[in-house]
């Protein structure tokens, strides 16, 4: 099984040199640190910045410098800023290659629930639902079941959705996994020490295993 | 030419009660926070508010809130800000969550001259109650009305008295986009340099759809997560 750490270096082997990337809140940042030598990539911030570098050092913080999750953050060689219709501009324009992002629920027909939990504060969907509207490439990561043990990835989201038909990978502490096309979750996978018994167990949507499912790599 | 006013109570005189304003910043990033102190002061009410965030509790729209200052907000995520889940749970305030890209671009088209978009975003979601749905080449997407604002109220880093703008690193964010979409636009900037001080090749903002400009002192720019590394980790 991995931790959030294990995930995000999972992901960060699914980018390839020369990716613009957006990152989103949470384990998704966490890929940043783990991107391989070599591999060439621009970090897009939907606040309007490409070429986001990591925090500054103690005592340089700019308040005019941060990210979408509003830290502070520095600008990289060769950066660019550009104002908030042009960032979702070039996302609606798939320029962005790769889009990754935590979810609450995720469906089998790649439909994806990230921003609202009835009866709860909302706080909105901020950059969400442009994004999975738009990207060609989206991963979520996530955990594979929420707190109460109840499997996030589902036949249908349960909770208001950000968006539909969208999700292609998902990586969790249990497996790594493809929605396909014409519906179902599509084994890859497993995280090491995971039986595909207890993949099937924590998957309530249409779980595909195809052959041997090999462990992953890290 | 002179857009120049004395400071922002000047600016915002002719503001008054249940108009609607844009309000430029990412979260306190790029916030004018001298013409927002300055409604507060002059106590309007019944605002809309178009603006990414709703603040913080003590800085930003959050002290419009305070003030019971606003009657809807116009946003995509109102995170971290107790008296707004205070006020909207009981009723007081309306918001409305919208994607952030359909905010930004919804102020675009406004200061494009055109009365609507399409995008994808929000397609199949609760977004899309209610809205017209057109299909381009096999994809769907929402129509989305330009912003009509009454104000809108932005910060830049430098100006001159002619209005033309210019914004530093990502405190640029809604500020470009609004500043073109207010019926009337004021900005304060951090510098009010003359004409000529500033690059005609490297102005954000055009003049033309800049209607009032003041430089605010002692500008706080709050950090919202100040978020830092040690010089050993490199």
């Amino acid at each position: 099984m991995l931790d959030k750490t294990g995930i995000a270096k999972r992901i960060a082997k699914e980018i390839k040199d020369g990716y613009y990337v957006n990152l989103g809140i949470g384990i998704p940042t966490l890929v940043a640190n783990y991107i391989p030598d070599g591999v060439d990539v621009i970090l897009q911030s939907e606040n309007g910045l490409l070429g986001m570098g990591p925090f500054p050092f103690e005592g340089e913080e700019d308040p005019d410098t941060i990210n979408a999750g509003k830290q502070t953050i520095t600008k990289l060689a060769g950066s660019a800023v550009f104002d908030s219709a042009l960032s979702f501009g070039m996302i609606r324009a798939k320029k962005v290659n790769l889009t990754i992002l935590g979810a609450m629920e995720v469906s089998e027909k790649g439909d994806i629930a990230n921003w609202k939990i009835p009866g709860k504060m909302v706080k909105g969907m901020g950059g969400a639902m442009d994004l999975v509207a738009s990207a060609e490439n989206i991963i979520v990561a996530m955990q594979h079941v929420n707190k109460a043990g109840e499997s996030k990835l589902l036949p249908n989201c349960t909770l208001p959705l950000t968006g539909i038909n969208c999700v292609k990978k998902i990586v969790t502490e249990l497996a790594v996994l493809d929605v396909l096309p014409e519906g179902g979750f599509r084994l890859l996978e497993r995280a090491p020490g995971v039986t595909v018994e207890e993949i099937k167990a924590a998957t309530a949507g249409k779980l595909i295993i195809e052959g041997e499912i090999p462990e992953m790599v890290i | 030419m002179n857009k120049v006013v004395s400071g922002a109570d000047e600016a915002i005189r002719d503001i008054e009660d249940g108009m609607t304003l844009m309000v430029g910043g990412f979260g306190m990033c790029g916030l004018p926070e001298k013409s927002i102190l300055a409604l507060v002061k002059k106590g309007v009410k019944n605002l809309t508010c178009i603006s990414n965030n709703a603040g913080v509790d003590d800085f930003g729209i959050g002290l419009l809130l305070h003030q019971h200052q606003v009657k809807k907000m116009i946003s995509s995520y109102v995170g971290e800000n107790a008296v707004f889940e205070r006020q909207l749970l009981s009723g007081e305030l309306e918001v409305e969550l919208i994607p952030q890209g359909t905010l930004a671009t919804r102020c675009m088209a406004a200061g494009y001259g055109m009365p609507a978009i399409f995008t994808p975003a929000g397609i199949g979601t609760e977004v899309a109650i209610g809205k017209e749905v057109r299909n381009f080449n096999g994809k769907d997407y929402l129509m989305e009305m330009a912003f009509d604002a009454d104000f809108a109220i932005v910060k830049a880093w430098k100006g001159d008295r002619l209005g033309n703008l210019v914004y530093r690193s990502t405190a640029r964010n809604f500020n470009p986009v609004m500043a073109m979409a207010g019926r009337i636009t004021i900005a304060e900037v951090e510098e009010l340099v003359e004409p000529g001080e500033l690059d005609p090749d490297n102005i954000h903002t055009p003049g033309i759809y800049v209607h009032r400009i003041f430089q605010g002192e002692d500008y706080e720019k709050r950090i919202e997560q100040r978020t830092v590394r040690k010089r050993e980790e490199i």
